[in-house]
């Protein structure tokens, strides 16, 4: 959103930038600092180009003037933009002007686009150049042509565009996405760096500076006094957020690390915010008129600015959450109600002159809980898209256009002098600054920043855009060294980008600092660490200190009474975050055992045996790796596409199933891509819908090749059911078709198994013999037609099936469940399945319930799923090993005991009396039959093995869909 | 607070405190000044009732485990040194204090740490954390919000993620390797005043 704003606020070019300046500047300068010369309130100071500034007019700037461009590469087509305007009516007409600025703005962005596209090209290449560096660079060379093009540089980072839309994308990005806990972990560190450390780099460097400028290290020509180097200094000592993203996001330093360098760099802007007015001020007023009261007023200010400021965020979280919280019939505009008001922040933190950034970031960290909470899923997704998108382009275009301003010649003015110096003292002073605040800082934390730490915080110390947009807003009337300053300042931010940037990596590998491990917390860390909390502050109220675990208890308590009551729906409100955590870690570790179960499954599909002799547990640290050691034992339902359920079911089956066929195949290509897709964190959900489907059907392929596999060596076992497909081929679909549209199950004459099966058959029945069958409106399981189990109890096979929906029935695997997430089946389910999908799961139980036999009543699996209210003690069945693996196990080894009957059944269906789906169904599972029991129990993991333990659990009471063990 | 020296002397077995525990003098007379705020009645020791008289601690939903922590099992009362050695789990590790390879572990070590962790949980002493026992923290903490399935999955869940002999039970071995990546001497120390 706040790039189509962006875009229209550019539209109408300079016009409305110079309005809104001009609106800004009628507006009372309430704030403003004593000395400020009549008409120029801090806030033009800052972003209102000086005049000379029109001469070169930034890229915004630019477009506004009337008089036709200066003929460049990118508005090239300009010098003749009315050359068809002659007389008559014309067919085509050349409308450059009326598209010119957002075309220039759009070519600007594709260029940025691409040419990060082309950075990403070599991955070895990009580990080691950030990419900021391969940006400037890249704008130099852009400059270059352009200025070679053109003779005289056109494009130029504009200050007003910095600052009115850059900065506030990157920041609105970094202050919501912020780690709260950590940042307030370390708030003190940050404060302190941020205040102190800045005010220290400030006045040194000014001060000394002007020693050198006395000392006569700097030549006679920079015409630049002692407040003229203290401003310099205050704006060259700021470190900058944007360089600290970019470069520290590719170092990877330990979180704690990186939330101190990163956040002094957002809280320093109010520090840096006043000391540049105020020695801006100073220096238009003269040094004579500088009194004592101004420096009071100018520390007054410091307190306004950043207070007021980091208020001015707060009021603006608040508004916002409490605005998401009736968004629950406009979902659609959810996203931008964020945009908005966290852009409303910024904006207005500028209207008054306080500290924008940091009122944006107040308003990031603040609202980010209560309004992740409060919106939807998808608006969650949207906005963090959103916001790293804009984010991105807007570093880029930073980062680009840093590059191309440095090629403008017109206003360098080198002092060797003055650069050097300049780059020794901010080097310097940083080092000692960080040094001197960690030693007074170390006294108060509990974990000391060590030696390495000190060093990548001195190194880290990045400066970027946001002084060069400072320097370039110096008046020259005023500050008549700024071409000198202007040139430092590239140097010094060149330097500390690209140098500093391109050696950080090396240095934190070379120090052997402490990186951050992308690793998500397990559901033990996050149980045990929010015992640690509360084990802490009761200690410390034992103890008897107000320490931070009190204060924070103290904030959650009054979070937990107060502000999420006001904040939060109430849907949402009774919701815990314990809760969330599991759910979130359930899905999670679903999706990764699926995925890594799928690609063992299609790539040792003939090993599976042997990884069952690997099981045996203490070799995996936890349950999450033995899980992915044993994905083989994964088997899942199909996963949900579309969500509406419909009367036209059997025409999108159809669909389905025609789509199905084709898809697949892609599908599998981009397997290896997934898990390094590039945004790596949380932005799974798409994603993991298609991993669902992709290993279903990898599962499901593999299920029939061991099946068929296995039935090339040991024909005689007598449980293959599934090649009905290959002999109805062609015919088959039509048929089955039918058979959806039917209430009824469809009896599909069986050959004897004997001629079935047939090693040669050809794939493509693999796919037809595995389709799901469905019956339309399968919505209740009272629906369910009772001649399911009539054929089965004239089967009089001992199977005798119970009364439960059957597979198609209720299982549209595709498609039922409304908006649950695909469930998965699994003897490790009950670790797996994430509740919400808990639903499904028990709908396919229950399907697959129907088929069975019922020999084991509340097998432990199953009824650790199933379980309803009353915990069932998962019993002493068996060894504790794969749970599945004790029961089932010993079943396997002689099939015609305990529950497998389907044996008996294929006889029935040689009669006709079984439905097709059952028969498919069987198939499926009887064919997953494991070879003879070599193994012992327990330690099998062959699919089928699941199914059937599934399998045998008998229909409880309860209707399935009743059994909700949680609602979400 | 009055004097150091002559609060310090008026401490039974100090030395040996400190000695014990690795806390300063500082830390020491503070803590005595709240142990005998605490003991309103004078008596030398504490009984759980006087931990409960702090306020806060009532809000703490597992308030009344760590009130139980510091009472070992079948006493009534605690003492000074023991309430101090108790304390002494959550001081900060200090990187420089030497290391003697024959001294006892400190008090503040990780597993040390981790071992105060475990036996909140562990409330029959069994050396497990049972699925029941799990329960009931997991009941304390996410109070009325979560429904009682909510609860049990998360609690089997947690279990079975942690249960690496299949005991359905969580031993203090599993404990400790399930938290192995956490660090314990950042997320278990509060900063003692001095």
């Amino acid at each position: 959103m706040r790039g189509l704003s962006l875009l229209l606020f550019i539209t109408v070019a300079g016009e409305a930038t110079t309005d809104l300046f001009v609106t800004v500047a009628s507006l009372p300068p309430e704030l403003e600092v004593s000395a400020a010369p009549a008409g120029t309130s801090p806030v033009t100071a800052r972003h209102i180009p000086g005049p000379g500034e029109y001469g070169h007019p930034g890229i915004a700037l630019a477009r506004s003037e009337e008089e036709p461009a200066v003929p460049s590469t990118e508005d090239g087509e300009s010098s003749h933009p009315h050359g068809g305007g002659g007389g008559g009516y014309e067919i085509v007409q050349w409308e450059w002007s009326y598209v010119k600025t957002p075309y220039i703005i759009a070519s600007w962005l594709l260029v940025a686009s691409v040419a990060k596209i082309l950075f990403h090209c070599s991955q070895r290449f990009t580990t080691a150049v950030p990419e900021s560096c391969m940006l400037i660079l890249l704008g130099l060379v852009l400059g270059a042509v352009v200025l070679i093009a053109s003779k005289k540089q056109t494009y130029q980072l504009d200050p007003g565009l910095f600052f009115l839309f850059l900065l506030p994308t990157i920041v609105g990005d970094a202050g919501y996405f912020m780690p709260a806990r950590l940042f307030f972990d370390n708030l003190g560190a940050i404060l302190m760096y941020a205040v102190v450390g800045t005010l220290w780099n400030a006045f040194c460097t000014g001060f000394c500076l002007y020693g050198v400028k006395m000392a006569g290290g700097i030549d006679e020509k920079v015409n630049a006094g002692l407040m003229d180097f203290l401003l310099f200094g205050a704006l060259i000592s700021a470190v900058d957020p944007v360089a600290v993203i970019a470069v520290f996001e590719e170092v990877h330093v330990n979180e704690t690390l990186f939330i101190i360098v990163f956040g002094e760099s957002l809280l320093n802007d109010a520090v840096t915010v006043v000391l540049y007015k105020v020695y801006i001020s100073f220096v238009e007023a003269g040094p004579g008129n500088v009194y004592t009261a101004d420096y009071f007023k100018g520390i007054a200010s410091f307190l306004i600015v950043s207070i007021g400021g980091t208020l001015v965020g707060l009021i603006f979280a608040v508004i916002l959450a409490f605005v998401t919280r009736f968004t629950k019939t406009v979902r659609i505009i959810e996203p931008l109600f964020i945009f908005l008001l966290v852009y409303l922040a910024y904006l207005t933190a500028e209207l008054f002159s306080l500290s924008a950034i940091l009122s944006m970031t107040f308003c990031g960290i603040g609202c980010n809980k209560y309004v992740e909470a409060n919106i939807s899923q998808k608006s969650r997704t949207t906005v963090k898209y959103t916001m790293k998108t804009l984010a991105s382009i807007a570093e880029t275009i930073i980062f680009i256009f840093l590059g191309i301003s440095a090629v403008d010649k017109s206003k360098w003015a080198w002092d060797t002098g003055l650069v050097v110096s300049t780059l020794i003292f901010i080097l310097v002073f940083r080092a000692v600054g960080v040094a001197g605040q960690t030693w007074f800082l170390n006294w108060f934390r509990l974990v000391p920043l060590e030696k390495i730490d000190q060093v990548v915080m001195s190194y880290g110390g990045l400066r970027g855009a946001v002084a060069f947009a400072l320097v370039v807003l110096l008046d020259k009337e005023h500050v008549k060294a700024k071409d000198y300053f202007v040139a430092t300042t590239i140097v010094v931010v060149f330097f500390t980008v690209m140098f500093q940037g391109l050696t950080i990596k090396p240095l934190v590998k070379w120090l052997k600092v402490p990186r951050s491990t992308n690793r998500k917390p397990t559901i033990n860390e996050e149980i045990h660490e929010r015992a640690f909390d509360h084990i802490l502050t009761a200690v410390e109220d034992i103890a008897g200190l107000n320490g931070y675990h009190h204060w924070r208890d103290k904030w959650e308590q009054f979070d937990k009474n107060y502000l999420s009551k006001l904040l939060l729906r109430k849907s949402v409100y009774h919701k815990s975050e314990l809760w969330e955590a599991y759910q979130k870690i359930n899905i999670r570790d679903a999706i990764s055992v699926i995925d890594q179960g799928g690609n063992v499954l299609t790539s040792a599909r003939l090993s599976l045996p042997s990884m069952a002799s690997r099981t045996s547990f203490p070799e995996f640290t936890n349950v999450t790796n033995y899980l992915r050691e044993n994905g083989s034992g994964v088997c899942l339902d199909l996963q949900v596409i579309d969500t509406v359920p419909g009367a036209k079911i059997e025409e999108e089956l159809e669909t389905h199933h025609v789509l199905a066929e084709n898809l697949y195949k892609p599908r599998r290509q981009y397997q290896s891509h997934y898990s390094r897709h590039f945004m790596t964190v949380g932005e799974k959900e798409r994603q993991d819908r298609e991993v669902f489907q992709r290993n279903m059907h990898n599962r499901l392929e593999s299920f029939k090749s061991t099946r068929y596999k296995r039935h090339k060596k040991d024909r005689s076992q007598k449980k293959h059911k599934g090649s009905d497909a290959k002999e109805q081929d062609t015919s088959d679909k039509p048929r089955r078709n039918v058979s959806w549209q039917d209430r009824d199950p469809v009896v599909v004459p069986m050959a004897p198994e004997e001629d079935i099966h047939d090693p040669s058959e050809p794939d493509k029945d693999e796919d037809v013999g595995i389709t799901f069958v469905a019956r339309k409106a399968p919505e209740t399981p009272k629906e369910r037609p009772k001649s399911v189990p009539a054929a089965l109890d004239a089967c009089q096979s001992p199977v005798a099936a119970p009364p439960s929906p059957t597979c198609g029935e209720k299982n549209l695997p595709w498609k039922y469940g409304m908006g649950s997430l695909p469930p998965c089946v699994s003897v490790e389910a009950n670790k797996i399945i994430p509740i919400d999908l808990q639903q499904a799961w028990n709908q396919s139980i229950s399907s697959l319930e129907s088929l069975a036999s019922p020999p084991e009543p509340q097998h432990p699996r199953v009824s650790a799923l199933s379980r309803l209210g009353g915990p069932v003690r998962t019993s002493a069945n068996g060894k504790s090993g794969g749970g599945v693996g004790a029961g089932s196990g010993s079943n396997i080894g002689s099939p015609s005991s305990g529950q497998f009957k389907f044996p008996t059944a294929k006889e029935e269906e040689e009669e006709g009396a079984l439905s097709q789906q059952q028969q498919e169904l069987q198939a499926l599972m009887s064919s997953l039959t494991p070879p003879p029991a070599t193994q012992s129990a327990g330690k099998r993991r062959n699919p089928c093995v699941y199914l059937r333990s599934l399998v045998t659990v008998p229909p409880s009471g309860g209707e399935p869909q009743s059994r909700r063990p949680t609602q979400l | 607070m009055g004097s150091t020296s002559s609060t310090l002397l008026k401490i039974p077995n100090a030395e040996v405190l400190m000695q014990e525990t690795g806390f300063s003098p500082a830390h020491i007379i503070r803590l005595h000044d709240r142990f005998k705020a605490l003991d309103k009645e004078g008596r030398g020791y504490l009984c759980p009732q006087d931990f409960g008289a702090i306020k806060e601690l009532a809000m703490n939903p597992i308030g009344d485990r760590i009130i139980g922590a510091f009472f070992s099992p079948g006493k009534e009362t605690v003492d000074f040194s023991t309430f101090v050695k108790i304390l002494a789990h959550f001081r900060p590790v200090d990187k420089d204090r030497p290391k003697e390879p024959n001294s006892p572990e400190p008090i503040n070590s990780r597993s040390n740490k981790l071992k105060f962790a475990f036996q909140l949980y562990d409330q029959d002493k069994d050396g497990k954390i049972s699925r029941d026992e799990l329960l009931k923290v997991l009941r304390a903490m996410l109070g009325m919000q979560v429904t009682e399935e909510q609860l049990e999955s998360i609690a089997d869940r947690t279990i079975q993620e942690a249960d690496l002999d299949r005991d359905e039970a969580i031993s203090f071995e599993e404990f400790r390797k399930s938290l192995e990546k956490v660090n314990i001497d950042h997320k278990m120390s509060i900063r003692f005043l001095r």
